[in-house]
């Protein structure tokens, strides 16, 4: 386990060092969480009756949603694993004691992690100092929080497991461009990284809440809003587990597979 | 101890012809040739052993290191080192090899080499009393201490390969797998490189294995040398052996004040420049001696030097050879 709590260290220290980077971040997401909810509450001004959500729980979900963007998005991609298996330095990977498999998912994890511990204060300082109808709430009761916390992790290692399929299948296609864009697009779509999930038509809502995407950033985000409580939010967390384990064990498989028949690119 | 044998390996390319046209024909049915990188390869090596493993781009050399470090998974044959399977048994087998790519980097790019160090010691679960006696040695060694603070980014070729090796020897590796690791340098940093791993292989007892395309690389530290061209093992054996199968030809260097001596038909003039003769001979036929005392009494010599076929012209005569 040290070997990879070193890795999860380094990987940490590296990306801390890309400070122009997070504070560019920084603004685009206060500009953008500005944006999203002055559109919503034009929406509900019109009709407040007419929306799934409350405003403020859509507010919190916005907020929290730019805070940890760096966990959840699906587009943000690990340059130095794809180079590797393009380039061909998986050779150097393969030569260490270390299943390429955990070493690429807790890098990943390390880098989103460090990149969210860099973004996510100043946002969330901010977005419970601004005034209302902006100002994002806190959950219900500790309990919901505790659940929410729970949920982020298990978001997280979805997102991770979801993203690795995406690199594993470059042993296969050595371009990132198509499937990467593709499954940004959908997956953003259906985790609710456009619109939360519960704004959906009702039938494609009911298959949606269903799929992996749901067991990214729209379960702890509605968690946390209190849109999910109670018994549903532990279905929602069963949900996330269920959906965790397939993919942990697709993923193994693919990879066991791709090495089986790994070619080093470039000699 | 290192046994391959019967190892095969072929790779599927994907071939077209130039041109728009096949670009598009290309895009409905592609065709693919089989390059047959490793042919029914097989040989050993002991414990301990230095071996030079030699042939042309393409060749395979970098094929069979990479089937011996466990990335490759050859289609047939067995290859077994220190009792293990190396792609079967992939991580208790690196374990013991470091390796070396001269075209690649090991160390994390934009962190000082110290902290690529530390991180191979947690991966590798080197002992810290252990880990801290072999980054001593080779700091010293491979003269580092001025390194060690610097990002990887900010080193030139010759400090970073000299690192590279390094990382490659801080668990003690049993075997070492050196993949062009003199590719690029200048003449200092080839000797420095060269001399360490004589050393290392002298004193620690590793085994090294050295593929290269410099044969002064071969001619310092080699004894035994496999030859591979076109995947195929063509030659094992030692060096000298190797020249003395080769031309017994000498070349003879003369440099002379005043007229050009007159040569005979047992010399053959290889180059002939004002106070400059090169010559080539069989010594079976016109002894070395008598052809310098010929020429001493003919002119007045300032300057003599004799020399054997060279480690390059030899490869280069078994590429003939061996139309690879």
């Amino acid at each position: 386990m040290k070997k990879y709590s070193a890795l999860f260290r380094i990987r940490f220290i590296n990306s801390l060092q890309y400070r122009a980077a997070a504070l560019a971040g920084l603004a685009t997401q206060f500009a953008w969480g500005f944006m999203e909810i002055s559109a919503f509450s034009a929406f509900y001004r019109a009709n407040p009756a007419a929306f799934p959500m409350e405003f403020s729980q859509t507010v919190s979900y916005i907020w929290m949603q730019q805070a940890f963007l760096t966990l959840f998005m699906m587009w943000f991609w690990e340059y130095d694993i794809a180079a590797s298996i393009i380039e061909g330095s998986i050779a150097y990977e393969m030569v260490r004691p270390l299943d390429i498999y955990n070493r690429w998912f807790c890098q990943i994890t390390a880098n989103r992690l460090a990149r969210a511990a860099l973004r996510c204060a100043p946002i969330l300082i901010f977005a419970f100092l601004v005034p209302e109808p902006y100002r994002m709430t806190l959950p219900p009761d500790a309990a919901q929080l505790f659940l929410f916390l729970l949920s982020v992790l298990l978001a997280l290692c979805v997102v991770v497991a979801f993203s690795m399929l995406m690199y594993i299948s470059l042993f296969y296609t050595l371009s990132p461009t198509g499937v990467r864009l593709f499954i940004a697009v959908i997956s953003d779509f259906f985790a609710g990284g456009i619109v939360p999930l519960p704004f959906f038509p009702a039938p494609v809502r009911a298959v949606a809440e269903w799929l992996p995407f749901a067991a990214m950033q729209n379960m702890p985000l509605r968690i946390y809003s209190g849109n999910i409580a109670g018994m549903d939010a532990f279905a929602g967390i069963g949900l996330q587990i269920f959906w965790l384990a397939a993919l942990l064990a697709v993923g193994r498989l693919m990879m066991s597979r791709a090495l089986k028949r790994v070619i080093v690119q470039g000699g | 101890m290192i046994t391959l044998s019967n190892i095969n390996k072929t790779f599927r390319v994907a071939r077209r012809q130039a041109g728009f046209g096949r670009a598009v024909k290309a895009l409905f049915s592609r065709e693919y040739e089989l390059i047959h990188a490793l042919n029914d390869v097989s040989f050993t090596i002991k414990d301990g052993e230095m071996v030079g493993y030699i042939g042309p781009n393409g060749a395979g050399k970098s094929t069979t290191i990479k089937i011996m470090c466990g990335i490759l998974t050859p289609d047939s044959g067995m290859c077994k080192i220190n009792g293990r399977v190396p792609w079967r048994d992939r991580i208790a087998h690196v374990r013991e090899i470091g390796v070396v790519f001269g075209q690649r980097s090991q160390l994390w790019w934009d962190v000082p080499i110290i902290d690529s160090f530390e991180l191979l010691r947690d991966i590798y679960k080197i002992d810290r009393k252990i880990y801290k006696n072999n980054l001593d040695e080779l700091t010293v060694l491979l003269d580092l201490s001025e390194l060690l603070k610097t990002p990887a980014r900010s080193l030139s070729l010759g400090q970073r390969m000299r690192c590279e090796i390094a990382a490659s020897l801080l668990h003690s590796p049993k075997i070492l797998f050196l993949d062009e690791p003199t590719i690029g340098l200048d003449a200092v940093s080839k000797m420095t490189v060269r001399q360490f791993i004589k050393r290392i292989n002298a004193e620690r007892g590793t085994t090294v294995i050295l593929t290269t395309h410099d044969m002064q690389d071969i001619e310092a530290l080699t004894e035994r040398i496999l030859l591979i061209g076109k995947g195929r093992i063509l030659l094992d054996g030692s060096l000298t052996e190797l020249k003395k199968r080769s031309s017994r030809r000498k070349t003879l260097v003369v440099e002379y004040n005043g007229s050009a001596p007159e040569i005979t038909d047992d010399m053959t003039l290889i180059e002939k420049k004002n106070g400059r003769l090169v010559i080539s001979l069989d010594p079976e036929i016109f002894p070395v001696s008598d052809a310098i005392a010929y020429l001493a009494a003919r002119t007045e010599l300032t300057d003599v030097s004799v020399s054997g076929i060279t480690a390059e012209e030899m490869v280069a005569e078994l590429y003939r050879e061996y139309h690879i």
